[in-house]
């Protein structure tokens, strides 16, 4: 019975998430389920609470009511290193990186809790993100917006996560890159990491997506798998510009 | 030649020991503006104290530095610098933290530095007695002289022993910072928390643990920057103090959080002092037959008296924030 349990439990659960900023609630009751094995996205109108709820996720926000759990542990209102301590890794959508400190030295500070994976996990982040390799010794702020993006989704990778959450990857980046964002995305969860991400390009998100969470004044307006929500009428209607 | 000497003692010697001073008292500054994003005026006093255990060890054990060969002071700085970080780390928990968690505004926070200066001028004052008194308990101030071989040189370059001591600390301590900030992990993490604080949580680094280690990294420097102060004069419960608004003025012109910037505009600002003091007329003095007789040079050429010394940082910070608040280096700009 207890095998069949765990089996089933799923990497993250949210079940009727309440909270907000100040005792505004922003949120007021989200529900979430996602494998390991899935690509999770929340889509929605501005103001729907979908960074909102990735920020409650990763432990930024405090949770007023419902739970949020991890392999069926309760973490909600648990502080961010110590979801980093249980395999929970968060690239937000601005200020991504340390804009001082050299690509190396960003994703050394992902290993920061596990200093013994430096040099292979390095390996395997550079193998993965082949134009970081010649920009290693270069100062974080001065590169591009796309290669920013990858150095910050390197450094949430260099702590082996087994749950990435992405705030808008592909925000204010060219069609170009946006599309090898998508495809690394896909790659990082083949590799055996589920993946929440947030994103403004809805249609392009739900085609590569296990699992939509329509978000809309806090709420799931529609749950369903990415594909079926990208052919519901109502949801193209209301979401996806006609 | 001899105005050459009179120059290299009064300017280059004097500059760089004033600027040495302000450097690593600007370092620990912008350090703590850094991680913690407030201004941290508690700072000279910080020194101060440092200088007094120094004092207090040394008076106790007048005879520990005369075996290996070195000012005593100097044998006990290490263990005063222990003392100060201490002191530094047990003022951030009983002050600045229970602010912090509250979520105040930096301005609070300053304030806050401001009564513990009060506080700390205070029990200084009340041990060490107002008075000045000198750190070499029992031992004698070395004083070097070395004669410049040309002809007509008549007046040596004179330095202190203390001063030499002064530039190899600053010197040692610069390296050490450097290494330390570039090469291992605890510093690397502080450089990522001063960049992005959040980010830097959410990779996992302990921002309490940071905050401590700067702590004791600000408390040893203010140790050394204070005893060396009070070595190469005296130490006075008031010295440090006043070197405030010149320490400021130095971590600003340098670009606020930067510590490199901080070493740089120590040096412009102990540069500048020593400048302005300074007696031109010396300088002309060898070319007075070929000045035209009409200009009568006045005895005293400098550009503020010495007892005006403290408006030139004064002058610097104002300009500074008018002209180019990120200072010379790229810092951040205090809101």
């Amino acid at each position: 019975m207890s095998l069949t349990m765990s089996s089933t439990t799923p990497l993250l659960e949210a079940r009727d998430v309440h909270g907000g900023y100040g005792g505004m609630n922003i949120l007021n009751g989200v529900n979430m389920a996602l494998q390991t094995h899935e690509v999770g996205v929340i889509v929605g109108p501005n103001g729907a609470g979908k960074s909102t709820m990735l920020k409650a996720v990763f432990g930024l926000l405090n949770v007023t009511q419902g739970e949020i759990l991890l392999n069926g542990q309760p973490i909600h209102n648990l502080p961010p290193n110590k979801l980093v301590e249980r395999g929970m890794g968060f690239v937000p959508q601005e200020k991504n990186v340390f804009p001082s400190l050299t690509v190396k030295e960003n994703l050394e500070m992902g290993t920061y809790l596990k200093p013994q994976n430096v040099k292979r996990m390095l390996e395997q982040v550079y193998a993965f993100f082949p134009p970081l390799v010649e920009k290693r010794h270069q100062p974080a702020g001065e590169l591009s917006g796309g290669q920013r993006q990858m150095v910050a989704m390197g450094r949430a990778l260099m702590a082996e996560p087994s749950l990435l959450l992405l705030d808008e990857p592909t925000a204010g980046l060219s069609p170009l890159y946006m599309n090898e964002i998508f495809d690394r995305v896909k790659q990082i969860n083949a590799a055996g990491v589920g993946i929440l991400m947030v994103e403004q390009n809805a249609k392009q998100a739900l085609a590569i997506a296990d699992k939509g969470f329509v978000l809309a004044a806090g709420q799931n307006r529609f749950t369903d798998t990415g594909a079926a929500l990208l052919a519901d009428p109502d949801v193209a209607k209301s979401f996806l510009g006609g | 030649m001899n105005e050459l000497v009179f120059f290299i003692n009064n300017v280059i010697i004097a500059g760089s020991v004033t600027g040495s001073i302000y450097a690593i008292g600007a370092i620990g500054v912008t350090l703590i503006f850094s991680i913690m994003r407030f201004a941290h005026f508690a700072h000279a006093d910080m020194m101060t104290f440092g200088a007094f255990m120094v004092l207090l060890l040394t008076t106790l054990f007048p005879a520990a530095g005369a075996s290996i060969g070195v000012p005593t002071a100097l044998v006990m700085l290490p263990l005063a610098m222990l003392l100060t970080a201490t002191l530094a780390v047990g003022i951030d928990k009983a002050f600045y933290k229970p602010l912090r968690v509250h979520g105040v505004k930096p301005i609070v926070l300053v304030i806050g530095s401001l009564g513990v200066t009060l506080m700390l001028q205070g029990l200084i004052r009340l041990f060490s007695g107002t008075g000045g008194q000198s750190l070499y308990v029992d031992d004698r101030k070395e004083i070097f002289r070395l004669a410049l071989p040309f002809e007509g040189a008549r007046a040596p370059i004179v330095i202190t022993e203390p001063q030499l001591y002064l530039f190899v600390i600053t010197l040692v301590a610069v390296v050490a910072l450097h290494v330390f900030l570039n090469r291992s992990r605890l510093g690397k993490a502080m450089r990522a928390m001063s960049d992005n604080p959040e980010l830097a949580q959410a990779s996992g680094i302990n921002t309490n643990t940071i905050v401590a280690v700067t702590w004791v990294i600000a408390g040893g420097l203010a140790a050394i920057a204070g005893t060396l102060l009070s070595l190469d004069v005296t130490f006075k419960p008031d010295l440090s103090f006043f070197l405030l608004l010149p320490i400021f003025a130095a971590a600003i012109v340098g670009g606020v959080g930067h510590p490199y910037g901080a070493i740089a505009g120590g040096f412009v600002v102990g540069f500048a002092e020593t400048l302005a003091v300074f007696n031109w007329n010396v300088l002309l003095r060898p070319f007075r037959d070929s000045l035209p007789t009409w200009l009568e040079l006045p005895s005293n050429l400098a550009f503020v008296g010495t007892e005006y010394k403290i408006v030139v940082p004064f002058f610097i910070l104002v300009a500074i924030l008018v002209w180019r608040p990120t200072g010379l280096f790229k810092g951040k700009v205090i809101q």
